[in-house]
């Protein structure tokens, strides 16, 4: 079972943009390189840009949103469907076009979302 | 009054798909639809049980939500149950909260909230068959420690346990100590306290399965595919075309014979005139051309209880969830217009699911385009009479192809009205979409027959009930008056039906309607159907002298190919069915928007068959 700690949200307003940048570019050649170039740099992400297989923990709902009014309700409606801090999430299936949607299970539920929306979860990757 | 025998209410809560309804129908005989997705259950239904001791239990059945704290209209019927908010309505006297054994944490945080209403209350641990098959161990005396509920554990598939639990019922009915309602809606922060204290039972009381559902997930791998699983859910739709034709065949041309050899035993045994005219081309040409296309409607069905039952229905929400997104669409608005096949009153109902007003209206708007079961005879009538039987590219009927395209002229039509839609009538974001993807279930034979036996009785209920009396004042009408003596033209032409025909023809003839297709179309306001019928009466006593009595040869003979085209293209938009435009009302609850689906549906149909005939003319079809 989950074996992180089921803490308080960690915060991550102070961390530069540029970070998450590059993990976008990391990202897209992953298919060639054997393993992540540099692990400290990619294991915090946006579920978002997360990809088929990958594995991690929630660390943060509901941060970063682009539905500025609905903001707390889909943070409410997240919560409410178990993607909670500590909930432990792999990624099973993308969708055809621009890999959209995607499905993943949530501790031990399968749930489908947009990446649209998955952009307000922040997972730590399990270390490989 | 003796306290023992007053009623007990009982409301039946929980998550969606954790088998509410089948409890409720376990419990009181009742057949509710069951099927293996989240939604299906859209309003509230009340069923009355005896227990033992003689009390009688009201028991509510209720749609499926993840928290009290209501968004969509669905859940709202939850909420405003439970809290006992309705107008004359107090609290029920006991919550059931019926969960899914495998599948508790969200569960456990629900009953959470639950407990905060202080209604007494007793934890139906459902599914229990499938925990034991997966060697799950919850710790129920543990559990029942933690939650202070009593616990039943149920199979409501097959009535196991149902016993045991109307005792709970009552017991708590009686003695357990009903609480002030604390609840208030939850914020972010206690939701997460929630979730953490229902992570910590879970850890406590559940240990995790011995042998987990691994069956999910391969089947997932290879149906969630993402260039495989879209062949697949093309497949599946064209083999589901191709069956309906195919498969259906043999049974249909048995039911016309029957039919045609009733009618000629009933016109030897009843003499010639008014009586024997009634029965032969009124009802049993009338209602025998729709009768014919049960078993097309019956194999539509077996796949679409099938896939439902199989848990499908969430992966090609999944599937198409895209190109949705795309005209606009909401994400939940699959389920919906996916259940409009069947029929758009159930698939009106389902866009209840959807929480954003304006994502709803849409789902509304074009559910009605989506090629409902009502449809299919019209289809195939035409079909029959124009289109020949032949394989093409080897493998596929020319037939359930046609049948395919005009299917899918619907669907494509929906997404691009509701394109229009979005970009008339509001802009702005497109709401979330999330959903949970149900494990799969093997459907079981002996429901999914006798779903298909209650689909029968109301195929036929409508033949009996709206179709016969509409049949029979068309009889009327085309019957009288009599002609006079120097008649030149068919008796029909001088009737009633022949003079409204003929005073609406004007309208239609841009389209290439005749005349007796412009009087199938007024009865045929009340069902699609009913349209078949209509043309199976009127061209029964308009050519009574040499009837065939198959009535796709005789419109082969009198429509030219343009003229059936062009009836195909308004069948697909026209909103030939005055109870899903009630329904319209009542969800919508808006003459406004119930006026713009009719104009705007009738306008389509105007312009497509137009189009249609000019073009087919053109090509030589005229
Ligand atoms: N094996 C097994 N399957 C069950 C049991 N109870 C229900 N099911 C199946 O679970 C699925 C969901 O059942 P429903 O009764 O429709 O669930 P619901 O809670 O009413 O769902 P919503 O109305 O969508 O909230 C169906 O496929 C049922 O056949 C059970 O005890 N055992
Ligand atoms: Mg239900």
């Amino acid at each position: 079972m989950s074996d992180a700690a089921i803490g308080q949200p960690v915060l991550l307003d102070a961390a530069p943009t540029h970070l998450i940048i590059s993990v976008k570019e990391t990202r897209g050649r992953r298919g060639a390189a054997p393993a992540r170039a540099s692990r400290d740099l990619t294991d915090t992400i946006k579920l978002s840009q997360a990809r088929r297989g990958d594995r991690g923990v929630i660390i943060q709902v509901g941060a970063h949103c682009h539905h500025q009014v609905e903001a707390v309700e889909l943070e409410r409606r997240l919560l409410e469907l178990g993607f909670v801090e500590g909930a432990r999430i792999e990624l099973l299936h993308e969708g055809l076009f621009g890999r959209d949607p995607i499905a993943m299970k949530v501790d031990d539920m399968r749930v489908a979302l947009r990446r649209h929306e998955a952009a307000s979860l922040t997972i730590k990757l399990d270390v490989v | 009054m003796d306290m023992a025998l007053k009623t007990a209410r009982v409301a039946l809560v929980g998550n969606p798909n954790s088998g509410k309804t089948a409890l409720f129908n376990a419990l009181t005989g009742a057949h509710q639809k069951v099927a293996n997705y989240a939604g299906v259950t859209v309003e509230r239904k009340e069923g009355l049980i005896r227990a033992a001791s003689g009390r009688t239990l009201s028991v509510l059945d209720l749609p499926g939500t993840y928290s009290l704290r209501a968004r969509s209209p669905d859940e709202e019927v939850t909420r405003d149950a439970v809290l006992g908010r309705l107008a004359g309505e107090t609290p029920p006297d006991v919550v059931v909260c019926v969960a899914d054994a495998t599948n508790l944490r969200l569960v456990l945080r629900l009953i959470l909230e639950l407990k905060a209403v202080g209604r007494p209350m007793v934890l139906a641990l459902n599914m229990y068959d499938i925990a034991q098959r997966q060697g799950l161990r919850i710790d129920l005396e543990q559990l029942r420690a933690e939650l202070g509920v009593p616990i039943i554990t149920t199979v409501a598939t097959r009535k196991r346990g149902i016993d045991d639990l109307v005792a709970a019922i009552e017991t708590q009915a009686e003695a357990a100590a009903q609480n002030e309602n604390s609840w208030r809606s939850p914020d972010a922060a206690e939701l997460r306290t929630a979730a953490r204290e229902a992570e910590r039972i879970m850890k406590v009381c559940v240990r995790p399965p011995e042998r987990p559902d691994t069956l999910t997930g391969r089947i997932d791998s290879v149906l969630l595919h993402p260039v495989g699983g879209m062949i697949i859910l093309m497949a599946i739709l064209f083999v589901m075309f191709q069956a309906v034709f195919s498969w259906a065949a043999p049974l249909m041309d048995g039911i016309e014979g029957g039919i045609g050899w009733l009618g000629g035993l009933v016109a030897e045994v009843i003499p010639d005139g008014l009586l024997q005219s009634l029965i032969v081309d009124g009802i049993i040409s009338g209602v025998g051309s729709v009768l014919v296309f049960l078993p097309q409607i019956l194999i539509l069905f077996l796949f679409i209880i099938a896939l439902e039952d199989f848990g499908y229905m969430a992966r090609a929400a999944f599937l198409m969830d895209k190109i949705m997104g795309g005209a606009g669409l909401h994400g939940r608005a699959f389920i919906p217009l996916l259940s409009s096949f069947a029929c758009a009153i159930p698939g009106v109902m389902a866009a209840r699911v959807i929480d954003s007003k304006r994502d709803r209206m849409t789902t509304i708007l074009v559910a009605p385009l989506m090629t409902c079961s009502a449809r299919i005879p019209v289809y195939t009538l035409i079909i029959a009479a124009f289109i020949p039987n032949e394989t093409v590219w080897g493998f596929a009927n020319l037939q359930g192809l046609v049948m395919f395209g005009l299917y899918a002229a619907g669907i494509v039509s929906a997404l691009v009205v509701s394109l229009l839609i979005r970009k008339v009538f509001w802009r702005g974001a497109v709401e979330p979409f999330m959903m949970e993807l149900p494990a799969y279930k093997t459907p079981d034979m002996r429901s999914v027959l006798f779903n298909l036996w209650l689909r029968a009785k109301i195929f036929l209920n409508r033949a009996g009930r709206i179709i016969l009396p509409l049949v029979i004042l068309l009889w009327v009408l085309a019957t009288f008056p009599y002609p006079p003596e120097n008649a030149t033209m068919p008796d029909i032409d001088y009737s009633f039906a022949g003079m409204i025909g003929r005073a609406l023809e004007p309208i239609f003839a841009p389209i290439g309607f005749n005349w007796q297709m412009v009087i199938a179309l007024i009865p045929g306001m009340a069902a699609r159907e009913v349209a078949v019928a209509a043309l199976g009466t009127t061209y029964a006593i308009a050519d009574a002298e040499n009837a065939t009595g198959l009535l796709a040869s005789t419109l082969s003979a009198q429509w030219s190919l343009a003229t059936a085209l062009s009836f195909l293209a308004w069948y697909i938009f026209a909103p030939q069915c005055v109870a899903t435009l009630g329904v319209v009302k009542r969800e919508t609850n808006s003459w406004k928007w119930t006026w713009i689906m009719i104009v705007y549906m009738f306008g389509l149909a105007y312009l497509a068959s137009f189009a249609t005939y000019h073009v087919a003319v053109a090509l030589g079809g005229g």
